[in-house]
């Protein structure tokens, strides 16, 4: 297990590297420079400027040195807002994305897991139709669509709850909805799929004839074997989500990851760009580690194969 | 000798899209307490769907109970409610399955899943039902019932995962276990130690055992009782030694001349019966057997025979017990005898 899990260790540093590497000489091939009214200054400040930040230096000078900078922990500071440490501006733009981010995980989940089950158990009925219904309308519609929608109609017309905003705890609500919708309707037709299938299996026979009631059988013998695919899904989908939709965050003002993100593409603000990325890759590798991990809990089979390894 | 379980002109039938299968068509058969019964007959015959519908583990839909009583100490599963249900099975009728490779969780430890029933029936402290969940590995002749207890089912070897279903169907003392074909996934000599196990284990508990396969050697040696059945339906019942020594049905004779016989040459093709069973989707208006009866006269085409007494134990469901038939029944065992 010990040889398993320092494999995938090196293997996630290796990934992260090209990831790194890839990120940082695509955003310099990309026109225009951090600087903003380019063309108000003369060529003599122009040059200064660049020097000053090292943005003079060839692209794969600068590219060492961010290595070397980032191997220390330092992301540097942002180009656009004065000063201000990439490092710091990520904690702050966290926060929000985390919290609306966990509730839609945490809602979506819940209710997919539900939906998922009643629909198997209630197989070929009106609820299953319904909850296929769903999650076929959860996968077309974008999150962005359903956002406008809430905004518009829960938040303008109604009144029921802020439409922008990240000043009450209220304010969240409307955007972890939207983003849960997603959520809903990937893992509802995971568990049913999966459900149907473990509902058949004749080990369900067994339980059953023990004499142990059906809820109890449902809980201890069939959802665990269910939910094997879904922690595949759950993993990127979990790293999606919590670094914050960028447009949901766009259309709900909330001042999160996904906005800043943006932002900083729109600005060129290199150090930021950067920042961000390494941020969202180390989330998306360290998560789908854990849920490898999950496996071999979940599976008591695969973390034999994996200790063989 | 009392009735521990009596079944009564048992129907069962399943509603698919092509139709309803009429897979158990009126069985009848009683266990007393202590014997054990032999259900045999080929696959497809109703075998597994009555075993499973004694305890009621058939899902409706798509399966019905369409008629019949099955009394367990003279009270009628068939009535009961699920609640009451959950208090029979495990405690009072246990059963083991065929496939021992897909009828343990692979997610849930061997010993958890022996505990679970004790802590269902038997109100035991959790402490309390390992120490017997391990008591009952050690009866099954697992070694090490320790380390055992907290292995998952893959790390067991076929027997054994037969071993640990007998040990989860026999920890909470059942009155009548049905063993649902139990060896035949696994090889000839575990064959003999698991059948050895459970008459070792009957005489101990006094458990009275239903026995289900087509391996009619392993029905020779541990049966009091027989059950021969053809299309979800009885064709004959017996003693042991009636079934063995003077069966009655053209079917269970069928059924012996398919075995290989010790003084048989190797060379010698075995002699299955010809044909194929009905199917239970449209049975036939007549015996179900007549099709692939050597012996069939016209009536056997147009009417179905009832079960009929030969002697006090001993039932066939034949034309050729009708007496209007025997001369013509003295002219064909006399046939049979010849060959």
């Amino acid at each position: 297990m010990a040889r398993y899990i320092l494999k995938r260790f090196s293997l996630m540093i290796v990934t992260l590297l090209v990831i790194i590497t890839a990120t940082f000489f695509l955003m310099h091939s990309l026109p225009g420079t951090p600087l903003k009214n380019e063309e108000k200054l003369s060529p003599e400040l122009r040059a200064q400027i660049l020097e000053q930040y090292g943005l003079d230096k060839p692209a794969y000078v600068q590219y060492f040195k961010f290595v070397g900078h980032l191997v220390q922990g330092d992301l540097g500071k942002s180009l656009n807002y004065d000063g201000r440490e990439v490092t710091d501006m990520l904690m702050q733009g966290f926060g929000p994305s985390l919290l609306i981010g966990s509730q839609a995980l945490l809602f979506g989940v819940l209710i997919g897991l539900i939906l998922g089950v009643l629909a198997a158990l209630k197989r070929n009925t009106w609820l299953d139709s319904l909850a296929t219904g769903a999650s076929i309308m959860g996968v077309s519609i974008p999150s962005f669509v359903l956002a406008a929608l809430l905004a518009y109609f829960v938040g303008v017309k109604l009144g029921w709850l802020p439409a922008t905003g990240y000043d009450t705890y209220s304010a969240t609500i409307m955007p972890s909805f939207a983003l849960s919708f997603a959520v809903i309707a990937q893992i509802s037709r995971y568990v049913r799929t999966e459900m149907v299938e473990v509902l058949e299996q004749d080990y369900m026979r067994t339980a059953k004839a023990k004499g142990i009631n059906r809820f109890a059988i449902l809980v201890r013998h069939a959802l665990r074997n269910a939910l094997i695919p879904a922690i595949t899904v759950m993993g990127p989908l979990a790293v999606n989500i919590i670094t914050g939709s960028l447009v949901v965050e766009g259309i709900f003002a909330i001042p999160g990851m996904g906005k800043m993100f943006v932002e900083s593409i729109l600005n060129n603000d290199y150090t930021v760009i950067m920042g961000t990325t390494i941020f969202y890759s180390v989330l998306i590798v360290v998560t789908l580690f854990i849920v490898d991990l999950l496996y071999g809990i979940i599976d008591p089979r695969i973390r034999i194969t994996g200790a063989k390894e | 000798m009392s009735k521990i379980l009596d079944v009564r002109d048992l129907h069962v039938s399943f509603h698919t899209y092509s139709g309803e299968v009429k897979a158990v068509r009126g069985v009848s058969f009683d266990v007393e307490k202590g014997q054990t019964l032999a259900i045999v007959g080929e696959s497809g015959c109703g075998k597994s769907v009555t075993s499973q519908a004694i305890m009621k583990l058939i899902l409706t839909p798509p399966g019905e109970y369409k008629h019949g009583e099955v009394l367990y100490n003279g009270k009628d599963l068939v009535k009961m409610s699920e609640k009451e249900m959950e208090q029979i099975r495990g405690k009072e009728i246990a059963m083991i399955f065929q496939d021992p490779m897909t009828s343990l969780n692979p997610t849930m430890t061997v010993g958890k899943q022996i505990v679970e029933g004790i802590i269902k029936h038997q109100k035991l402290s959790k402490a309390e039902a390992k120490e017997k969940a391990i008591e009952m590995l050690k009866l099954v002749g697992i070694p090490s019932p320790e380390s055992r207890f907290t292995q998952y089912p893959h790390q067991f070897s076929g027997g054994m995962r037969q071993r640990a279903m007998i040990a989860i169907a026999l920890s909470c003392n059942p009155n009548v276990l049905i063993a649902d074909e139990p060896t035949t996934a696994l090889d000839v000599t575990i064959q003999a130690q698991i059948m050895d196990l459970m008459k070792d284990l009957q005489a101990r508990l006094g458990t009275s055992i239903i026995l289900i396969t087509h391996d009619l050697g392993v029905v020779a040696e541990t049966a009091d009782r027989v059950v021969v059945m053809y299309a979800g339906k009885v064709v004959e019942s017996g003693t042991i030694n009636e079934i063995f020594a003077e069966p009655r049905h053209p079917y269970t004779w069928g059924l012996m001349n398919s075995m290989p016989k010790l003084n048989q040459d190797r060379s010698e093709e075995l002699s299955p019966i010809p044909g194929a069973p009905p199917d239970l989707l449209a049975p036939p208006k007549g015996c179900a057997f007549a099709a692939r009866c050597k012996y069939a006269m016209k009536i056997c085409q147009e009417v179905d025979p009832e079960l009929t007494e030969h002697s006090k134990d001993h039932r066939v469901a034949c034309w050729l017990e009708h007496p209007m038939a025997e001369a013509y029944r003295k002219e064909v065992v006399e046939g049979r005898e010849s060959v």
